[in-house]
């Protein structure tokens, strides 16, 4: 009766049980973030229905830039290293470096989250319980009535994202992966639009979702079993000690990693990515593609740098596999798309695929470049779902690819800067996307990976293929009559501008930011 | 009996739940198979508690519970949406995305 003596042990003690220390400095960001969140639900609640628009977007805009510049003063000052809130979360320069990554985009999403110009209503359902072409729809969309429910469910997702990659026990990570997906399943299913297929993304979403979060439940169950603890050092000092069951290991290894390679789309646990990217509302799909990615990544590398560093001989192979099926398949399935939203969700796998090689190269350096990708990339991918947004003609966004013929000759200027984005997720020099694969690509070399860099640049070359193929379609086809308009709003443009200037600047100057990552890995992640 | 039973029978259970998820048609009995997996879980961890004699396992459960009243919660709104929409509730038919 081990477990019984020490839960008498524990009420003997009667209300001597020690309060947890909490470090409420170091978490600032996220709680920030989070207190952001329960007050836009209050806002919801008590708030007047015309006022409440006005009184989210400034608590959201304010929450992100408060914890992102937190964090820079948490980086800046103390430089942390160690674990916080009783071991539950690591705060160290990898995970800093992360989270005001994350706060970053998700501060460019809320642009386009919070755009309403241009047209009325923005891009969210008036109500998404009124079913799709019913009167009350036709009601609530002439009575100019405007969701902002959207407001606390981003809040808590981005708070859910800047936990992921913190966790620093496998409880911990689990919970905030289902505090991240589940505002994001609803989220999906709230398009203003084509709301059949935003309602059905939404659905595809969360089975599979669910799906996956159980694998990496029982993942988790198995490594407690292995180590007695869920603590991710713990977890790492069994293994050295070579102790235990070693079916238990691997199995919830395997499992673990099925549930982690789900969230980044990694092949084979890629098949919602495109389905949902397409039918979600697109400043969703940017806030998926840029901030869900980051986390995920996240919290794969502490996972695989902090957990599995010595049972590397043993995950080499299988990682090694994903990363070829991820890259591969990626850019080969991405030619053969219409719809342009697919075809960014395709290209957003074949990216993934080339940041699983940083987190195989298992090095400083792999880190440092793989932090700097994912910087860059989420940039990119935001202005170009941010441009998406843009292009619209009577039934809402444009998007199939043949309705952006000529797009060059009526709007020369969105159409370059789509075509600048695309020439940088291309990754050719002197933008953010050459130096991200560069800086990825010499990592892996160095770690021994040469056959996965030779796979990696000939997917680059396929993908090349048709990122170019439909500058092509905008510059030199003869725009339809009846062809998409561009309707910009002060605060997409605003997003765009955003997009450009840092894929531009992490292109040219790129060394000031890659020092930084290469500092904030210096310690590597705390255990 | 020893705890070795119970976790033969949660690996039972997950995977009946995992068989269950990939074979059946209607949205409602593909979530209740994933709770199947979430409860097999809560049994794998109460039984690796008892071996280990701490008690991590015990509380990860009530954890889970939590988080799994959460996602019934996302996930009927879904499902039901869904349903009053299209007036059925077979994966099956939502199909518009595709290839």
């Amino acid at each position: 009766m081990n477990t019984g003596t020490q839960v008498s042990a524990v009420l003997a003690q009667g209300g001597d049980i020690p309060a947890p220390h909490i470090e409420y400095g170091q978490l600032a960001p996220m709680l920030l973030v989070f207190g952001a969140a329960i007050l836009g639900v209050l806002v919801e609640a008590f708030v007047g229905r015309t006022a409440r628009y006005w009184a989210q977007v400034p608590i959201a805009f304010l929450a992100l830039a408060g914890a992102f510049a937190w964090t820079i003063v948490l980086a800046w000052r103390d430089n942390p290293h160690e674990v916080a809130a009783e071991g539950a979360l690591g705060v160290d320069g990898p995970t800093l470096f992360l989270q005001g990554t994350i706060l970053v985009l998700a501060l460019v999403s809320l642009l386009l989250i919070a755009e309403r110009g241009g047209r009325a209503g923005g891009h969210f359902a008036a109500q998404a319980s009124a079913l799709p072409g019913s009167e009350a729809e036709q009601r609530t969309a002439q009575a100019g009535i405007t969701q902002t429910e959207v407001f606390p469910l981003m809040m808590f997702a981005v708070g859910g994202m800047l936990m992921f990659p913190a966790a620093n026990d496998l409880l911990t990570m689990f919970v905030a992966l289902e505090v991240l997906s589940l505002p994001l399943y609803l989220l999906c299913g709230l398009a203003r639009r084509r709301r059949l297929l935003s309602q059905e993304a939404a659905v595809k979403y969360f089975l599979l979702g669910a799906f996956s979060s159980a694998f990496f439940l029982y993942g988790t169950a198995l490594l407690y079993g292995y180590a007695g603890s869920v603590r991710l050092s713990d977890i790492s000092a069994q293994i050295s000690k070579d102790a235990g069951s070693e079916t238990l290991l691997l199995a919830g290894a395997a499992l673990l990693s099925v549930g982690l390679l789900f969230k980044l789309g990694g092949v084979p646990f890629h098949m919602w990515k495109p389905d949902v990217y397409q039918g979600a509302p697109t400043p969703i799909t940017a806030l998926m593609a840029s901030c869900t990615v980051v986390s995920a990544f996240g919290a794969i590398l502490r996972v695989y740098y902090v957990v599995f560093e010595t049972l590397e001989w043993d995950w080499r192979p299988f990682m090694w596999g994903v990363a070829i099926l991820t890259m591969a398949i990626g850019s080969i399935i991405a030619i053969t798309q219409t719809d342009i939203k697919r075809m960014l969700a395709y290209s957003s796998i074949a990216h993934a695929g080339f940041l699983l090689m940083g987190v195989i190269a298992a090095s400083p350096h792999g880190l440092s470049s793989t932090l700097f990708y994912l910087l860059a990339y989420g940039f990119t991918s935001v202005g170009a779902f941010a441009v998406v947004t843009m292009v619209r003609d009577a039934g809402g966004e444009a998007g199939h690819l043949s309705r952006w013929a000529g797009l060059g000759k009526r709007s020369p200027v969105v159409a370059g800067v789509f075509a600048f984005f695309l020439l940088a997720f291309a990754g050719i020099p002197l933008t953010s996307g050459f130096t991200g694969k560069f800086a990825v690509f010499k990592a892996a070399v160095e770690a021994g990976a040469t056959p996965l860099v030779i796979v990696a640049v000939v997917s680059s070359a396929v993908a090349a293929f048709f990122y170019v193929r439909v500058i092509v379609v905008m510059f030199f086809s003869e725009p339809d009559a009846d062809g998409p308009v561009v309707v910009a709003g002060p605060a997409t443009a605003v997003a765009v501008a955003v997009g450009v200037t840092a894929t531009v600047v992490l292109g040219v100057l790129p060394q000031p930011v890659l020092d930084l990552a290469g500092q904030a890995t210096t310690h590597m992640f705390v255990r | 009996m020893s705890p070795g039973h119970y976790l033969a029978l949660s690996a039972v259970l997950f995977t009946i739940g995992a068989f269950g998820v990939l074979v059946r048609r209607n949205a409602i009995v593909v979530f209740m198979c994933v709770e199947l997996m979430l409860n097999a879980t809560n049994l794998a961890f109460v039984s690796f508690s008892r071996m280990h004699g701490n008690l991590d396992g015990q509380i990860i459960a009530f954890f889970v519970m939590v988080v799994a009243a959460a996602e019934v919660v996302v996930g009927l709104a879904i499902i039901m949406t869904v349903f009053r929409t299209r007036r059925s509730s077979s994966v099956d038919d939502v199909n518009l995305l595709k290839y």
